[in-house]
Order: C-alpha cells, then sequence, then structure tokens
C-alpha cells in the first residue's frame, strides 16, 4: 500500500470511530459534526471529479448543491403541506422518502449540470470559471425572487425525512447514511479515474492536442464529467439540507462555492480522500477558532492563501509526498 | 408604461452600466495585461467605499471622500500586488482563484472586525442631490446624471490612456508580448502594480458612488464583481472597448429587464403571478444575455481569444 492509501485507509476509519465514540459518550452535537464534515465532504467529491479529473475550475457548484437542497425542500414542504406539486397533467406529490427525494436531487442537479455544462464549455480558462460563477449566481438571484419557495427566507420543514428501516432523527443512524453515500462515492470517483472514460479525461486535461489527434472528444468528456459532477453534489446538497431541515438561498451562493473548492485545496486537489480531509479540517477550524474569534474566516484566510502559495499538495500532500496523484 | 418612465429607466440602467463599467474596466486589464483572474477586486470596492464613509463622516467633504475612495483602494490594490497577487502571474487559474478568494475572506472579515456588521452611509452632497429637469421635461437625479457623465469621462480618458500615452503603448504591449517589452528595458514589475492599482482606483470610485446610492456594507463589492464577469464575458477579455458596450449593455438589460418583463406578463396574466414571473425572469435576463453572447460568440464581443 502507499503511503496515501494508508492515510485513506486512516481517514475513513476516524471518521467513522470518531461520531460512534461520540454516540457512546452521548455527545449528540459531535455527531452533528461528524455527519456535516461526511456531507461537505461528499459535495466536494462530487467537485473533485470536475475540477481534480476534468481540470475544469468551476466556481458555481453551490448552482448543484441547492438544487439538490432545493429539491428536498419543495418534495418534503409539499409532503407536509399535503399539496400536490402539480395536478395537471398527472399528479405529482410531495414525498418524505429520503430515496426519492436523492433521485430527484441527482436528476435535477444533472441536468442543471449538462445544461450549464453545455454552454460554459464552449469556453475554457478563465472565461470557464466566470461563467459558472454567473450561472450559480443566476439561480442564487432566482431562488431569492421565488416567493412560492420562501424566497429569501428559505424553506423549513419540521421532521427529517424518512429512510426505510431507520430512524433518521436518530443522530447516529443520521450519520450512517451520510457516511455510507460518502464511501459510495468515493468508490465510484476511484473507479472511474481509472476507468477508460476516466484515463481519457485525465489525457484531455493534460494536453488537449494530443488528446483530439487519437480521436477523443474532449468537450463530450468534460459535459460527461462536469454532469456526474453536478449531480453528486447536488446529492450531498439533499443530505445538507435534510441535516438542518433547512434550505435557503444561502446554499445557492458564490461563497458555497468557493467554500466547497477550498475543502478540495485544504486536503489536496486531485486527491480521493482529499475533499473528506479538507471539509474535517474547516469544520475542525470552524469549530475551534468560532469559539475564541467571530472573525475566525481570517485565520482560515491566511491559511488558503499560505496553502496556495507555500503547500500546493494541501494536507495529503504534506502526509503523503507531493506527486503521487491518485489519477 | 409613460414614455417619462422608460427614459428614466434607461438612464437608470446607463448609470449602474457605468458603475459596472468601472469595475470590468480594471478587471478585463488585469486579466489582459498580466493573465490573472481576480477575484478580490471585488474587496476593493468595499475598501473604496469604506474609505470614501469614513473621510465624508470626519470630513464632511465628498469630494474628499472621493478622493479618499481612489486613493485608498488603488494603495491597498498596489500592497495586495506586491504581497500576494505578484506570486501568481505564473500560477495557473485554479491557484489564483483560491488565492484570491482568501483575500477576500481576509477583506471582508478585516474591515467587519473594524468596522463591525452595521452599514454606513455616505450622504450625496446638497449640490449633488435633489431632480434636474432633462430636455423633454424628464426629471432625473442629479447624481445619478453626474455618475453617467463622470462615468463616460473616465471612460473616454481611459481610451486615451491605453491609445495615446507611453504607459498606454506598454499596457497594449504587455498584452501581446510580455517578454519583448521586459527585454526591452520596461520594468515590468512595476507596470504591473501600476495597472493592478489603476484598476483597483477605479474599483474604489465605483465603490464611493455606489455606496452614496445604497448602503457601505461588508460583501457590497461582490455581487458588482460578478456582474462585472458577466460584462467581461459578454464584451470580451482584455477589450476596454468590449468592457464598455458590455457594461451599457448588462446594466440596460437588468433594469430594463425588471420593468419590461412584468409589463409583458401582465398581457396575459393576472397582475400578481405575472409581477413574480416578470421578475423572476428580470433576474435571469443578463444571464440569458450572456448565454446567448456564448453561444454566438465563445469569445465575446470583442474578445480575441477565448
Amino acid at each position: 500500500m502507499t503511503r496515501e492509501a494508508t492515510f485513506n485507509g486512516f481517514v475513513s476509519l476516524a471518521l467513522l470511530l470518531f461520531p460512534l465514540w461520540a454516540w457512546w459518550a452521548d455527545e449528540p452535537f459531535m455527531i452533528t459534526l461528524a455527519t456535516k464534515v461526511a456531507i461537505l465532504g461528499l459535495a466536494g467529491v462530487g467537485l473533485n471529479i470536475a475540477l481534480g479529473l476534468g481540470g475544469l475550475v468551476s466556481l458555481g457548484h453551490a448552482a448543484f448543491f441547492g438544487i439538490g437542497g432545493y429539491a428536498m425542500g419543495i418534495l418534503a414542504s409539499h409532503a407536509q403541506s399535503y399539496a400536490p406539486l402539480m395536478e395537471w397533467p398527472f399528479l405529482i406529490e410531495g414525498t418524505k422518502s429520503m430515496p426519492i427525494i436523492w433521485i430527484v436531487a441527482l436528476i435535477a442537479s444533472a441536468v442543471a449540470a449538462l445544461l450549464i455544462g453545455a454552454l460554459s464549455l464552449r469556453t475554457s480558462g478563465v472565461y470557464f470559471i466566470m461563467i459558472t460563477l454567473a450561472f450559480g449566481q443566476m439561480l442564487y438571484y432566482f431562488a431569492i425572487s421565488w416567493s412560492a419557495y420562501g424566497g429569501e427566507d428559505g424553506l423549513s420543514i419540521y421532521v427529517r425525512n424518512g429512510f426505510p428501516g431507520m430512524n433518521t432523527l436518530d443522530p447516529i443512524q443520521f450519520f450512517i447514511i451520510a457516511y455510507v453515500l460518502l464511501m459510495i462515492a468515493i468508490l465510484f470517483a476511484s473507479r472511474l479515474a481509472r476507468s477508460a472514460f476516466g484515463l481519457a479525461l485525465n489525457a484531455a486535461r493534460q494536453t488537449p492536442v494530443r488528446a483530439e489527434t487519437v480521436g477523443i472528444v474532449p468537450y463530450r468528456l468534460q459535459l460527461v464529467a462536469f454532469t456526474l459532477s453536478g449531480a453528486i453534489t447536488g446529492l450531498a446538497g439533499a443530505l445538507f439540507a435534510d441535516l438542518n431541515r433547512f434550505v435557503s438561498p444561502t446554499m445557492l451562493s458564490w461563497q458555497t462555492s468557493g467554500e466547497i473548492m477550498v475543502f478540495l485545496i485544504l486536503g489536496g486537489t486531485a486527491r480521493l480522500f482529499g475533499p473528506v480531509v479538507g471539509a474535517a479540517v474547516f469544520i475542525i477550524l470552524e469549530e475551534i477558532l468560532g469559539d475564541f474569534s467571530d472573525y475566525w474566516h481570517i485565520h482560515l484566510g491566511v491559511l488558503l492563501l499560505l496553502i496556495v502559495l507555500f503547500a500546493r499538495g494541501g494536507i495529503i500532500g504534506l502526509v503523503a509526498g507531493e506527486e503521487k496523484r491518485h489519477a | 408604461m409613460s414614455f417619462l418612465l422608460f427614459v428614466e429607466q434607461l438612464l437608470n440602467g446607463l448609470q449602474f452600466g457605468v458603475m459596472l463599467f468601472l469595475t470590468a474596466a480594471g478587471l478585463t486589464l488585469v486579466f489582459g495585461v498580466m493573465g490573472l483572474i481576480n477575484l478580490a477586486h471585488g474587496s476593493l470596492i468595499m475598501v473604496g467605499a469604506f474609505a470614501a464613509a469614513t473621510v465624508s463622516a470626519a470630513t464632511g467633504s465628498y469630494l474628499l471622500a472621493i478622493a479618499a475612495s481612489i486613493v485608498g483602494a488603488a494603495a491597498a490594490g498596489a500592497i495586495i500586488e506586491m504581497l500576494v497577487i505578484r506570486r501568481l502571474y505564473k500560477r495557473d487559474h485554479l491557484d489564483q482563484v483560491l488565492a484570491t478568494f482568501a483575500l477576500i475572506l481576509i477583506f471582508s472579515e478585516g474591515t467587519r472586525y473594524v468596522f463591525g456588521s452595521f452599514p454606513l452611509y455616505l450622504n450625496i452632497p446638497p449640490y449633488l442631490a435633489g431632480p434636474v429637469t432633462l430636455p423633454g421635461g424628464i426629471e432625473y437625479p442629479l447624481y445619478r446624471l453626474t455618475i453617467i457623465v463622470v462615468g463616460l469621462l473616465i471612460a473616454a480618458g481611459l481610451f486615451l490612456l491605453i491609445a495615446r500615452t507611453r504607459i498606454g503603448i506598454q499596457i497594449r504591449a504587455g498584452e501581446s508580448d510580455r517578454e519583448m517589452i521586459a527585454a526591452l528595458g520596461v520594468d515590468i514589475s512595476r507596470l504591473y502594480t501600476l495597472v493592478f492599482a489603476l484598476g483597483a482606483g477605479l474599483a474604489g470610485l465605483a465603490g464611493a458612488m455606489i455606496g452614496a446610492i445604497q448602503s457601505v456594507q461588508v460583501g457590497m463589492g461582490e455581487p458588482i464583481l460578478i456582474l462585472a464577469f458577466v460584462v467581461i464575458v459578454i464584451g470580451g477579455i482584455g477589450s476596454i472597448k468590449g468592457a464598455l458596450i458590455g457594461s451599457i449593455l448588462v446594466g440596460v438589460t437588468d433594469t430594463m429587464g425588471g420593468i419590461l418583463l412584468p409589463a409583458f406578463f401582465r398581457l396575459f396574466m393576472d397582475n400578481s403571478a405575472a409581477m413574480s414571473t416578470g421578475s423572476a425572469l428580470a433576474t435571469m435576463s443578463i444571464y440569458i444575455l450572456m448565454a446567448l453572447v456564448l453561444i454566438l460568440k465563445p469569445s465575446g464581443l470583442y474578445g480575441g481569444k477565448a
């Protein structure tokens, strides 16, 4: 096993054992923190497919995170008010079932990613960054002005959605759900990176011209990667909204996009577990620094600046060495 | 809708466009010359606005406040260029995005730390307050009219600076071949600092002008920054002309969309449904404009490279 693989095993074990310890010690807040790490890590795993594997610097992933959140909010709010979403041409009712909500969140964010990607990928580089950011902002303003679903105030749901055979209101059970989904997504991402698709995508990222001469069409590969990436981040959004039992336009804001990207950098870009490590560090910093200073974002900013300028491999880069990339 | 309201909104759109131009001009110059994407440009708008509000509160002079906004933001720009930005020119866009995102966090929280979370106010001076009557009997706020005039004058000045002066020649040369102008003996790092500070000063001025219309608060710069990105995508990167045309297109589309779309939907919907559909669509109108430009001309209206 490489050092990175050992470290990954350690991270996945620690993320599982910590909430189990908290459960045993009766510290539900700690379980919630671990759940937050798992969910935000999942959002980062999504972005990592576009950014790490595809080299697509998307600054608009909050759009998919928020769409996932609103998929949850809209379905659950209709279910709790017993008002169908629509009656014509066919009846669609709300639901409080997590699996159905997840599927809707995956599909809705995949469709949004396909549309945004199809337009944004016509360009590259700095244009791509600005365009993804702009489309994200478009959805943010749309959510604010969409008064039917809470507008600026967002949507609250009273009871967390259900999963067959589990009590999702129990923090540890909800954590297990989030953890399993995170592990499935990481497994999927690692398989994707090693598949023919992943290798071709990697080639298209490194030398687009060479990839094109052997018959690879970067646009198509990148669009597929962007769509998958958006879908996973959307799923994380649905879980995050469920964790808070609340969804608001903040989930769609550009700061959210920036933060998801920060997870990747703190952990290490294009590393399989980079987003998880980054999300964990982010949450820990938020808890520790947030305790003795209301202005902890300054420290985060300085730390981020130092990492970007001087430690480009992120935390996994420091632990496992610079050059090892999982792709 | 009356003709007067239409003209008034058109002028509002123009005024908004001019503000956007002040922001977008600096961004597009910095990108064109140094190849850098600067997310912290919005923070410089905020710095300008806070500098203006502070000086205005201390001296009561609006002109001094405007001067402070330009000087304060340009100085902040020069400092971050020398400390941080300079190290990013050779890095990829991801590093630039992250480092400048970090700068936003530092600037925003730092400002919140110094000034608190409550918005400050910057008052319009008495000699610019009140309406003026334009030809055709249109009453329009003098302050907004002044912004339009000043913004257009600055645009003209910027065109002259780039087209006619020695520094403009160096900027243009830097855009096309930076090694060559370094070899010809131009101090490239001083030129970069200068261009960055120039862009920052313009952003600061925009901040002071907007601050008097809205309020001066943390995070006020980023919504404008993102619109400036839309402007640059529409106008084409590195082109001042593109930035001007893009700004006015975005400003007018945004303002007119908020008026015309609800009116349009009122033709076949009841009033409240038309209002909500129309205003929801209006918030999306400039992005739809951007999408159209992308489909028709991916490198922007005046852009060279995509």
